[in-house]
């Protein structure tokens, strides 16, 4: 596409393409065939060389209005009509509308024999006639091999054929040609000496039992074009092609977070939950609630209303909805609503690249948020971990370019170490949790640590997992002097530390009331003695003014005394009347 | 459309059916086309004794009968009757194939 940027700016007669309306490949070709030329396709048999043909044709007739020739060699029209009712095409119809048009050429040896000179201009007359009827603009020849076993002179045959392509070039249309591969050569009569402009090599490889169909463009003349083998698919819906190694590292990043589905485990998370569009990776042994936590996830997904899409390679879609029942998550009533799709599927029902087209073909075809793959490891039966770890990294690439988080599971052995996963993909995830059994005192209990998440604050700290009716539930753990507790002993030291502190607490009631005991005592005392000096007080105040009433008495007395005495000094009475007194005493 | 040509003089009356029903078909005058006539018409004289019958077909003209006999090479010698259905190709230059692909035998 580079290419063809660059050679827009003089623009002369650049190439012109048409569009095969097939998923993929006018993605690697840069928007098609080349217009008005033949392409050759050619392969193995049975590796899809007359439904790519046919594709083409159907695509032109139903999305380009371009209507078109299939030259079968090989399948009568009925035969092919059937075959591809499958797919969905409906050929007949298509033929009634003048769409299409199917014209089976068949030669049998044995009724012909040969004298002379002769060339193979009763084709050409069918073909253009063909053509000129409907007014095509695609033509697929299908497989024009055929005449090489029929006819015996090679060489007319092949000079007719270099002919025909020229032919089918003036004649302006867009073909394909199809071609049984040879043992050395692409195709085993060597079509591709006369189709010189664009060659498609499709490949059917059994690896470990497990086939996988690759597609390569071999040449495309006056056009860039993706040069790696990219694998295709060929399912109810055709023919499709990933160009999946094209994915660059420039995804967008969100700052968007959705929850995980357990509360605890968002408040982990800084209290918000994942990022959108990131990869979280839960690793975990056998039975740890790895798949627990997707049902979550996928749940708390489902409740915002957004579209999830669960790969499962282990369970079918009935025994996972059941089994999350008894957590308490109906996932059978998201399935109805169409906001859950489950893609189950054996791992070594075909291979890695293949899983990897039907998960980009599923994931296309519903748009997720949420992607769920349950459990990764699975894929390992399927292919070795390089392989795996290069398709997962493709696929996650994928969906963090679409903005899909990616909730996968990973299944580790119980002998490997903590924190190794079996397809070392964790470097591409962004949150990773790990989910471990942890056994004593006689049972096995789930602890899950936080073992990164990126770009986001997050709890170091290791929780008990359970598993409850109610859902998954996070619970903190007990860690003391004996170790990291956990189920029942978890419980029976949070009962002792209860206990513990409440006997603190009573301790603490009782020394406030003895306090109060003492202040109150005390308080008596201070009363008790106040009274008794109140009482010694008056008392005292009693005889002082007793002995001044005396006092007074005895000067009255003295007084009177005096008077009857005749007493000479009477002004000095107050201040010497003591001294007077006393003197007077002695 | 059939554009039957009696090129062949028949020599028996139009009584009855014709033993031989060949079929020439060819893409215009080529020179092929009329070399595989003439000889085609000759090996019919020497051999078949009139009771013959020729139809020359042309595609240009109808194209769509090239679909019923499965004609891809031209020109294409058809022997309708009798059955079965043979087909030499080539312009029938080498007359010993002709009578071997036709089935004739040579008269005595």
């Amino acid at each position: 596409m580079a290419k063809s940027d660059k050679k827009s700016k003089p623009i002369l007669d650049e190439l012109l393409k048409t569009p095969t309306g097939i998923k993929g490949l006018d993605e690697i070709t840069g928007g098609g065939l080349p217009q008005g030329r033949p392409t050759l396709v050619c392969g193995g048999a049975g590796c899809g060389k007359t439904l790519l043909a046919m594709e083409f044709l159907v695509h032109g007739a139903t999305q380009y209005g371009e209507p078109g020739v299939f030259i079968s060699f090989e399948e009568k029209s009925e035969d092919l009509s059937k075959n591809f009712a499958s797919l969905g095409f409906d050929l007949n119809e298509l033929e009634s509308q003048n769409k299409l048009s199917i014209d089976y050429v068949h030669l049998e040896p044995r009724e012909i024999a040969e004298t002379g000179e002769y060339d193979l201009e009763g084709l050409f007359i069918r073909i253009g006639y063909a053509i000129d009827t409907i007014g095509a603009k695609r033509v697929a020849l299908d497989t024009i091999e055929a005449l090489f076993s029929g006819l015996p002179n090679e060489s007319i045959l092949r000079s007719e054929l270099r002919r025909l392509f020229r032919f089918l070039k003036d004649k302006g249309v867009t073909a394909i040609i199809t071609g049984e591969q040879g043992e050395r050569t692409f195709t085993r009569f060597g079509l591709e000496e006369y189709v010189a402009d664009c060659v498609i090599f499709l490949n059917h490889v059994v690896s470990q039992q497990i086939a996988t169909r690759r597609l390569r463009i071999v040449k495309y003349r006056g056009s860039a074009h993706g040069t790696n083998e990219y694998p295709f698919l060929i399912d109810r819906q055709g023919f499709s092609v990933m160009p999946i190694s094209s994915i660059g590292l420039d995804h967008p990043a969100s700052t968007e977070r959705i929850a995980t589905g357990i509360p605890r485990l968002d408040a982990m998370m800084g209290g918000k939950g994942y990022y959108r569009g990131s990869s979280i990776l839960v690793t975990g042994t056998a039975g740890t609630g790895k798949s627990s936590m997707a049902a979550h996830f996928v749940d708390a997904a489902c409740k915002r209303g957004e579209r999830c899409l669960y790969f499962a390679f282990e369970e079918s879609q009935n025994q996972i909805i059941r089994n999350m029942h008894s957590i308490g998550i109906d996932l059978g009533q998201w399935v109805d609503q169409g906001l859950l799709q489950f893609q189950n599927a054996r791992p070594s029902l075909y291979g890695l690249e293949m899983h990897l087209v039907v998960m980009h073909k599923a994931i296309d075809a519903l748009k997720p948020g949420i992607v769920v793959v349950d459990p990764i490891s699975n894929l390992m039966a399927a292919a070795t971990e390089a392989e795996v770890k290069s398709m997962l990294s493709r696929l996650i690439d994928y969906l963090k370019m679409e903005q899909i988080t990616a909730f996968c599971t990973d299944l580790t052995s119980t002998s490997g170490s903590l924190e190794r996963t079996e397809v070392g993909i964790s470097s591409l995830m962004d949150t990773w949790l790990l989910l471990q059994a942890m056994e004593g005192s006689g049972e096995r209990n789930r602890g899950l640590y936080l073992l990164k998440s990126r770009g986001m604050a997050h709890s170091n700290q290791v929780r008990e997992f359970i598993l409850s009716d109610e859902g998954a539930q996070l619970k903190d753990v007990y860690v003391g002097s004996g170790g990291v507790l956990t189920g029942s002993a978890r419980l029976g030291q949070e009962a002792k530390d209860k206990a513990e502190s409440l006997e603190v607490k009573l301790e603490i009631e009782r020394r406030q009331r003895e306090i109060e005991r003492k202040k109150a005592a005390i308080e008596a005392q201070i009363s008790a003695l106040h009274t008794q000096f109140e009482n010694e007080r008056d008392e005292l105040e009693r005889l002082i003014a007793k002995e001044k009433q005396r006092c007074e008495t005895l000067d009255s007395e003295n007084l009177t005394l005096a008077k009857a005495r005749q007493a000479d000094e009477l002004s000095t009475q107050q201040g010497s009347t003591g001294k007077t007194r006393k003197g007077d005493r002695k | 459309m059939t554009s039957v040509e009696n090129h062949g003089k028949p020599k028996t009356p139009e009584t009855g059916e014709k033993k031989w029903m060949l079929r020439l078909y060819v893409a215009g005058q080529t020179p092929k086309a009329l070399t595989a006539f003439a000889n085609l018409k000759k090996i019919c004289e020497e051999h078949l004794d009139g009771n013959y019958r020729i139809e020359v077909i042309d595609l240009m003209v109808n194209p769509t009968l090239a679909k019923d006999d499965q004609i891809l090479a031209l020109p294409t010698l058809v022997r309708k009757l009798p059955e079965p259905v043979k087909k030499i190709i080539g312009d029938l230059s080498n007359t010993e194939r002709v009578l071997v692909g036709l089935d004739i035998r040579p008269i005595n």
